[in-house]
Parts: C-alpha cells; sequence; structure tokens
C-alpha cells in the first residue's frame, strides 16, 4: 500500500506490488551499538556478495597464447 | 619537438594510449573471479543514478510528492544509489585484498578513494533536497558539524536552492571526472597482476 | 612497503583470453536497472511530509510560545548561536582553533527580530501594535528581563503558557508570543519568513532555524531514531535503509571522550579528516599496506592462476 503521509496524487493512479515501509524501523542494538534493521540487511548483503565473489567459481574460457 | 600546445597536449593524452588499450577485447587469464564485475556494477549503478536524477530534473523538485509516476522515479533514484554504495564497497574492499595500488597504480587508489568521498557528498545533497521532513532534519542537524569546521559559511544546508544546484550541477560534474580518470587509469595501466605472479617466461618486460 | 617487482609495473605479456568488455558492461546496466526498478516497485521510497510554522504552532502550541519566547530572551539554540549566524557565542572550538569563529558571520541572522518581532508587524491581532510599541521602545536591557522572566515562568509551569498568570515583569512578551502563535497558526508566518528575502523562495534559513530551536521538530526526529547519539546519521524515516555508509562518522557519537564532549562536532570532525586522509593514501601506511599479504584473501581470488603457475 502506499503511503497516505501527503496529499492525494494527481494523475492517474499507478498501482505497484508494494511492501509498505512506512513503520518505525526495528532495530539491533549491542552494548553501544544500534542499527536499524533495514541498514543491517544493507551491510549483510555486502558480506554475502564479497564472499560470494570469492567462493563463487568463475566460468573458465579458452586462453589464447601470450602475446 | 613541435612547440604546438596542441602537439604537446596530444603526446600527453591521447598518444600515450594505444586504441586496443582503451576499449581492450582480450585480458590477462588470471582476472577469473566475480570479484573483477563489482567496479563494472559500480559504473552500470552510477549512470542509472544520472539517468533516474535526469528524469527528476526535467519535471523540479516536488514533482514525487504529487505524482505516482514521479514518486517511482524517486524511488528507482534512491534505490540505484543504495545498490551503487553496496557494489562500490565490494570493489573497494576486493581492490584492498588484492594490494591493487602494486605498480605504479596509486594513483587508481586515490582517485577511487576520491570518488567514493565525493559520491557521499553527493548523496548527501540529495537526502537535502528531497523538500520533506527527512530534509529539514538533516538539513538542521548536519549544519552543526558542518558549521563548527567553518565549511557553513558558504555552505548552508537550510539554503535548499544552493543544495539543488550543488546537487544537479557541480557534484555529479566532480563524481563524473574522477570517475571517468579513474577508469582512464586503470586502462593505461591494466589490471593489477596476482600478488607474487612470477615473470612469464619469454614475455619480455 | 615492498620494492616493486617488475612483472607489477610492465604490461602484461602472460596469457590472455577473449574478453566482451562492452557486452560485459550492458549485461551490468541491464542487471541493475532491473534489480533497481524492482526494488523501486516492491518497497518505494519514503516521504514524511515536510513541517511547517503552522504545523507545529497548531500541534504543539505551548512549546511554540516558550521558543518563541526563548528567542526574544535570547537564550535559544540559534540565538546564542555564534557563527554564521551571529556574533552571540564563540562557537566550538579545537583547542586553541576556533574555525566556527574565524570564519565569520555570512549568513546574518538575528533571532528575536527575524523569527518574532519584525513578523508582528504584520500580525492581525489588535493588542499587537501597542505591545511592539512597547517592546521597542524599551532597552535592551529590560527587554532581556521581560522576556528571561516569562521564559521562567513557563518554565515553572511545566511550559504551559496557558497556567501563567499575568504580571507587569513579563511585560509585552506575553501578547507578543500569543500574537505569534495566531500568526503562525493562520499560515501568515510560514508565507512571511519563507519570502520575506525574495519573493522566489529557495532558501529556508529562516523558517528552519526558527523551527529547529522548538522541542516538537526535535520529537520528531527522536521517535524516528533520527538523533546523532541514536546513529540517527545512518538512519532513514519508516524502516528504509539510510546512510549506512555513514557508520564511521556517526560512531564517534555514540563513545567517549566525544559523547559528552561540548565541542564533539568539530573534534569529530578533524578526526574524520584525518581518517579520510588515511584512507586516501592506505596504500602508503605501514602495516596497513601488508595486511592483504598477512590475510591472503588474494589467494581465493586468483587461485585459479596460482594453480596453473604452482604457486
Amino acid at each position: 500500500m502506499r503511503s497516505t503521509t501527503m496529499d492525494p496524487k494527481k494523475g492517474r493512479d499507478m498501482v505497484f506490488l508494494a511492501i509498505s515501509l512506512d513503520h518505525p524501523a526495528k532495530f539491533f542494538n549491542w552494548g553501544f551499538i544500534s542499527i536499524s534493521i533495514p541498514n543491517l540487511i544493507m551491510i549483510g548483503i555486502i558480506f554475502v556478495l564479497f564472499t560470494l565473489a570469492l567462493v563463487v567459481p568463475f566460468p573458465s574460457h579458452e586462453k589464447t597464447k601470450g602475446e | 619537438m613541435s612547440t604546438m600546445w596542441t602537439t604537446k597536449l596530444r603526446k600527453a593524452t591521447v598518444e600515450k594510449f594505444e586504441p586496443q588499450d582503451v576499449l581492450p577485447d582480450d585480458q590477462p587469464s588470471y582476472v577469473a573471479s566475480w570479484i573483477y564485475v563489482f567496479g563494472v556494477l559500480t559504473l552500470a549503478s552510477l549512470l542509472v543514478i544520472i539517468v533516474t536524477g535526469f528524469a527528476l530534473t526535467t519535471k523540479g523538485i516536488a514533482w514525487w510528492h504529487t505524482s505516482n509516476v514521479g514518486h517511482f522515479v524517486n524511488s528507482a533514484h534512491l534505490w540505484s544509489v543504495e545498490i551503487f554504495f553496496i557494489f562500490m564497497v565490494v570493489h573497494l574492499w576486493g581492490k584492498f585484498w588484492m594490494a591493487a595500488w602494486r605498480g605504479r597504480r596509486f594513483a587508481t587508489w586515490v582517485t577511487g578513494a576520491i570518488a567514493f568521498l565525493a559520491s557521499v557528498a553527493t548523496g548527501f545533497t540529495g537526502y537535502l533536497i528531497q523538500t520533506n521532513f527527512d530534509s529539514q532534519w538533516i538539513a538542521t542537524q548536519a549544519k552543526d558539524g558542518l558549521n563548527s569546521a567553518g565549511i557553513g559559511s558558504f555552505f548552508n544546508t537550510l539554503n535548499t536552492g544552493q543544495s539543488i544546484l550543488l546537487h544537479v550541477s557541480l557534484l555529479p560534474l566532480v563524481v563524473g571526472l574522477i570517475t571517468i580518470w579513474h577508469v582512464i587509469l586503470v586502462r593505461r595501466n591494466g589490471v593489477v597482476p596476482p600478488l607474487d605472479a612470477k615473470e612469464i617466461a619469454g614475455g619480455g618486460m | 612497503m615492498s620494492k616493486e617487482r617488475n612483472v607489477d609495473l610492465a604490461k602484461w605479456s602472460g596469457p590472455k583470453r577473449p574478453y566482451d568488455l562492452v557486452k560485459e558492461f550492458t549485461i551490468a546496466l541491464l542487471v541493475v536497472t532491473l534489480v533497481t526498478v524492482g526494488l523501486a516497485a516492491l518497497f518505494s521510497s519514503p516521504d514524511e511530509r515536510a513541517v511547517t510554522l503552522q504545523d507545529w504552532s497548531m500541534k504543539s502550541p505551548t512549546d511554540f510560545v516558550a521558543t518563541a519566547t526563548g528567542e526574544l530572551a535570547g537564550t535559544t539554540i540559534s540565538a546564542a548561536y555564534g557563527a554564521p549566524y551571529n556574533k552571540a557565542s564563540e562557537g566550538l572550538a579545537l583547542g586553541p582553533l576556533k574555525i566556527q569563529k574565524w570564519a565569520g558571520v555570512t549568513i546574518p541572522v538575528n533571532p528575536a527580530f527575524d523569527f518574532v518581532v519584525d513578523p508582528l508587524t504584520h500580525s492581525k491581532d489588535a493588542a499587537a501594535p501597542a505591545a511592539l510599541s512597547q517592546w521597542n521602545g524599551a532597552s535592551a536591557d529590560q527587554q532581556t528581563k521581560w522576556a528571561t522572566d516569562y521564559s521562567a515562568a513557563i518554565e515553572k509551569a511545566k511550559g504551559d503558557y496557558t497556567m501563567v498568570a499575568a504580571s507587569e515583569s513579563f511585560g509585552p512578551v506575553p501578547v507578543m508570543a500569543t500574537a505569534l502563535l495566531t500568526e503562525a497558526q493562520t499560515g501568515l508566518l510560514d508565507g512571511y519568513l519563507t519570502t520575506k528575502a525574495s519573493p522566489f523562495p529557495s532558501d529556508f534559513t529562516g523558517p528552519l532555524l526558527f523551527l529547529a530551536d522548538g522541542v516538537y521538530l526535535d520529537d520528531l526526529g527522536a521517535a524516528q531514531h533520527l538523533h546523532g547519539d541514536q546513529w540517527g546519521m545512518m538512519n532513514e524515516t519508516g524502516s528504509y535503509p539510510g546512510q549506512s555508509w555513514l557508520w564511521l562518522f556517526s560512531l564517534w557519537y555514540q563513545v567517549e571522550p566525544f559523547k559528552s564532549s561540548d565541542n564533539a562536532d568539530i573534534q569529530i570532525f578533524a578526526f574524520l579528516m584525518f581518517l579520510t586522509l588515511c584512507f586516501i593514501f592506505m596504500p602508503k601506511l605501514p602495516f596497513i599496506n601488508r595486511l592483504p599479504r598477512l590475510i591472503p584473501i588474494h589467494r581465493l581470488i586468483w587461485r585459479r592462476y596460482y594453480k596453473e603457475n604452482n604457486l
């Protein structure tokens, strides 16, 4: 559902499959560290992508001779 | 030796590159890891940021508050920025652990680092020109840090007009030019060889 | 740092393979576009409506009146700020370095006049002209005393000006504050402060400084976890990701000695400048530039090369 915190939209309404994020975020707290779950997900994606990039095999190709 | 400025400029720039280096159709066989795609993913993300930014520019800064299409474009602009930073950080981590500054590639590292910092500054001005509560909040909070360092005396976060011009013209130009320089350096110096790569027999230096 | 090896400097003359750079970029662009469009369609983007002075005065009239009084008393954040708005204080300092002050007053703001006295000249309140006349005819010391006394009385009444009994010691301040409240509630104050400098407004310094002097905006920020001591720099309204890349900037506001320091802003800024230089010159930093060798993640990246060359 689109946020209703703003003025009514003008023009034709375009309906999207939407997951509303217009509610207070949850937080992960550990000592003095407090990260919002959305931010934690972003940071988690960075670690996951980096790890995958290192371990997932890269397709092999035919080599040409050195020049 | 020609003293013509044009000749000197050509020798200093264009003649330093062979066409095969500018748009190579091969690469060293050691470039065989998915970590290498994060540079081009960052570049592609930057292009999407610019294109969605152009779309927002054509309709003005208040468009997205009252138009569903505008709101969608704004959303695309925001999410492309998020994934831009994700890809850039993975790219940065890869380059660090590869010690990619070796072999006179220090300038490549420096331009990359500055591109990151310039991107953060550009993103910051973007948040300032959302013209909503978040803009008001970020402007009134960030001003204190900037004022304490004397920067607030010429960069007024509460002056939306200034922030718009910085975000849409000056800073993207800075990011764009540094990125181009960074990519030129990569093309010029080639992809850094593996650590402890042996000299290739018969290959010469 | 180890001596540059020839193979690092030389153009690679070893084995190569065909690679389509333009195709790679095109695929990357396609992937990024699809992911972006998908995320935008799924999650949209946050748009909490901006707060006006009218909103503030309607939703928290007591805070509005207390803040207006504080402007007249010279006790609000902007009234006592210093550069670049005024000379009310020396601002923050990094030891002997008073950078904030040295940068000078380049955005002159006189909160008492700009936010209260001047807008009241357009007030529709019948009592406003006489109140203004009394205010303008008084000495600066008398003005401060009136406003300070009324401020103290409001505080004693737990922030509720309606519970403060009239008193001559407040002078015209109560009338001025409530007339300004009415002006704000009708929307006139927003219009006046915004278009004062130009009928084509693009600079919102006036209304935003005034708004930020109150507790209302502050409370809205706290509710969204946006305060500096809530790692707010990284956060966004709602459940959206924010600027998580600001983590190293936000971090220092959570820890001592910065957390309780009056000069935290400039101290952290200076420290960040140092860390930024370290980042830019990381390849030159001893020990840091050895880390890739000490923690050989590169063996994973180039595992095929090392295997093929028995390294």
